[in-house]
C-alpha cells in the first residue's frame, strides 16, 4: 500500500503545506515487510520495499500487518482510526527522531493514512488531511 | 441586510480562586435550570457554541460555559509568568464551585467533557448536594498515558501544531469538516503549556479509580455519555465507571469521538436532549 501513495501525497495541497519543512527517511514496518520512504520538502522522493538490510532511517514506525490493514480501511473501526489510537492500544511503536514526528504530526498522520484513499470510491475519513482535494 | 447575531452573551466575572484574583470569561444563553458546562483540556467554552444556539436546550436551561483560568479569554492570574500552569483535582473543583457561587447558580446541572467529565465524577462524589444532576461526557476514572506530554510545551516545537495534532484523531471520523477544524483551531489557540498543565490532572493527579464506587446517585443523578471513537476515554472505560456506580445511566454514542458537543453538534443533541428532558421533568 505505502508504495502507491507518493503521487497522492505529493499532490495533496494540505500535506504539502504542512510538510514543507520535512526532510527525512522514514521506515515503516508492517510485520516482516519494510517500506523506506525518502521525503524531501514534504514530497516523497522514493519508496523502497524489501528486506532493506542495514538501512539508515530517521524515524521508525512498527506495527503488525494486520494492524496496518485495519488502520487503512476506508472507515476504520474505533481504536484503529489514528496513529495515536494505535499507540494507546500499544499496537504501534514509534522510535528514532520523535521530535521530527511530534513537530509534524499533521503531516505524518496524513501520510500514513493515505492508503485509505487507494480503495476505489473511498473518501478518506482522515482526522488530519481534508481527504477530498489535491 | 442585517447580520445574524447569536442569542448568547459573553461577560467577565472577577472572582477569587485559590486566594488569587481571576478575570474569568463566561458565555450564557437561555433561561431556566442552570447548565454549567466544562470544556476539555487545552480548549475553551466555544466548544459549547452549538448548545447555546439550540432553542430546544435554551428554552428550559440557562446554558453557561466559562473559560477556565489560563484558557480562552480568561486570563492567568497576576504573576503567572513565574510558574508552569498545572491543574489538580483540588484546584479544578475549587474553580468550578467559585464560578458557580459567583454567578449565584442555584443547584445547577454540571456537564463536563474529558477533564470536565473526570471532574464531574469528583463533583458527584464530593459535592452531590450542590448539583441537580451531573453529566459526564467522555468520562473515565483514569487514562493510561500513551504519549509524552512534554512535547506539548517546548520552544523547539510549535505548541499549537503539536496540541492540535495530538488530538486530531480524537475527533470522530464522520464529523463534519467545519466542526472538526473549528474544534482543532481551539487547540491551536491554547496558551503555551496550558494543555499540558491540564493533562497533569487528567493523566496523573486525577486518578479516581479507587473512589468512584462512593458516588451515590440517590443524592445526585449521574449521566455518562461517551462517543465510540474516543480512544482517550473509550466506551469501555465509561462502562467501567458505571459498573461501580449503581444508578449511573450510560449512553454510548456511535460515530462520535472525544468532543461530541463541538465536533458534531447535530449528532450529539440526539443523545443529550433525552437526558435534559429527564432532568427537566424531575425539577
Amino acid at each position: 500500500m505505502l508504495d502507491e501513495i507518493a503521487a497522492l501525497v505529493n499532490n495533496d495541497a494540505f500535506l504539502q503545506r504542512k510538510g514543507r519543512f520535512v526532510n527525512c527517511v522514514v521506515m515503516v514496518e508492517a510485520g516482516p515487510k519494510r517500506f523506506r520512504l525518502t521525503i524531501r520538502g514534504g514530497k516523497i522522493e522514493s519508496v523502497e520495499t524489501g528486506r532493506l538490510i542495514m538501512a539508515r532511517y530517521d524515524l521508525l514506525m512498527r506495527a503488525s500487518a494486520n494492524t496496518w490493514n485495519r488502520f487503512w480501511e476506508p472507515m476504520p473501526a474505533p481504536g484503529y482510526n489514528d496513529l495515536f489510537a494505535l499507540l494507546k492500544k500499544r499496537l504501534l511503536t514509534i522510535e528514532g527522531d520523535v521530535h521530527l514526528f511530534m513537530a509534524n504530526l499533521f503531516y505524518f498522520k496524513g501520510v500514513l493514512e493515505m492508503p485509505r484513499r487507494l480503495v476505489p470510491g473511498s473518501k478518506a475519513p482522515s482526522g488530519s488531511a481534508p481527504g477530498d482535494k489535491a | 441586510m442585517s447580520a445574524f447575531i447569536e442569542p448568547l452573551t459573553g461577560r467577565y466575572a472577577h472572582i477569587a480562586i485559590g486566594g488569587k484574583h481571576h478575570r474569568v470569561y463566561f458565555e450564557e444563553a437561555g433561561s431556566g435550570i442552570p447548565l454549567l458546562c466544562l470544556h476539555t483540556a487545552g480548549a475553551d467554552g466555544r466548544q459549547f457554541r452549538a448548545l447555546m444556539n439550540d432553542a430546544a436546550v435554551t428554552k428550559n436551561f440557562r446554558v453557561i460555559a466559562f473559560d477556565m483560568p489560563w484558557h480562552g479569554k480568561s486570563s492567568p492570574p497576576e504573576g503567572w509568568q513565574h510558574d508552569d500552569y498545572q491543574l489538580t483535582s483540588e484546584s479544578y473543583i475549587e474553580q468550578i464551585l467559585a464560578v458557580s457561587d459567583a454567578l449565584a447558580l442555584d443547584k445547577p446541572v454540571a456537564m463536563g467533557c474529558s477533564i470536565g467529565g473526570r471532574i464531574a465524577l469528583y463533583l458527584a462524589l464530593k459535592h452531590p448536594q450542590k448539583f441537580r444532576a451531573i453529566i459526564g461526557l467522555q468520562a473515565s476514572a483514569f487514562v493510561d498515558p500513551y504519549y509524552d506530554t512534554e512535547w506539548l510545551h517546548r520552544p523547539d516545537a510549535h505548541g499549537g501544531e503539536v496540541c492540535a495534532g495530538a488530538v486530531s484523531g480524537l475527533v470522530g471520523p464522520q464529523a463534519p469538516d467545519v466542526h472538526r477544524w473549528e474544534t482543532l483551531w481551539h487547540y491551536m489557540q491554547g496558551g503555551p503549556g496550558v494543555f499540558k498543565g491540564d493533562l497533569f490532572f487528567y493523566k496523573v493527579d486525577g486518578d479516581i479509580r479507587d473512589q468512584v464506587g462512593g458516588i451515590d446517585t440517590n443524592k445526585c443523578p449521574l449521566y455518562l455519555l461517551t462517543g465510540e471513537y474516543d480512544y482517550s476515554c473509550p466506551p469501555e472505560d465509561t462502562v467501567a465507571v458505571a459498573d461501580r456506580v449503581p444508578g449511573a445511566q450510560v449512553t454510548i454514542m456511535p460515530g462520535l469521538g472525544h468532543f461530541p458537543m463541538s465536533e458534531d453538534p447535530e449528532k450529539f443533541r440526539r443523545y443529550l436532549l433525552p437526558v435534559l428532558e429527564k432532568i427537566f421533568a424531575a425539577r
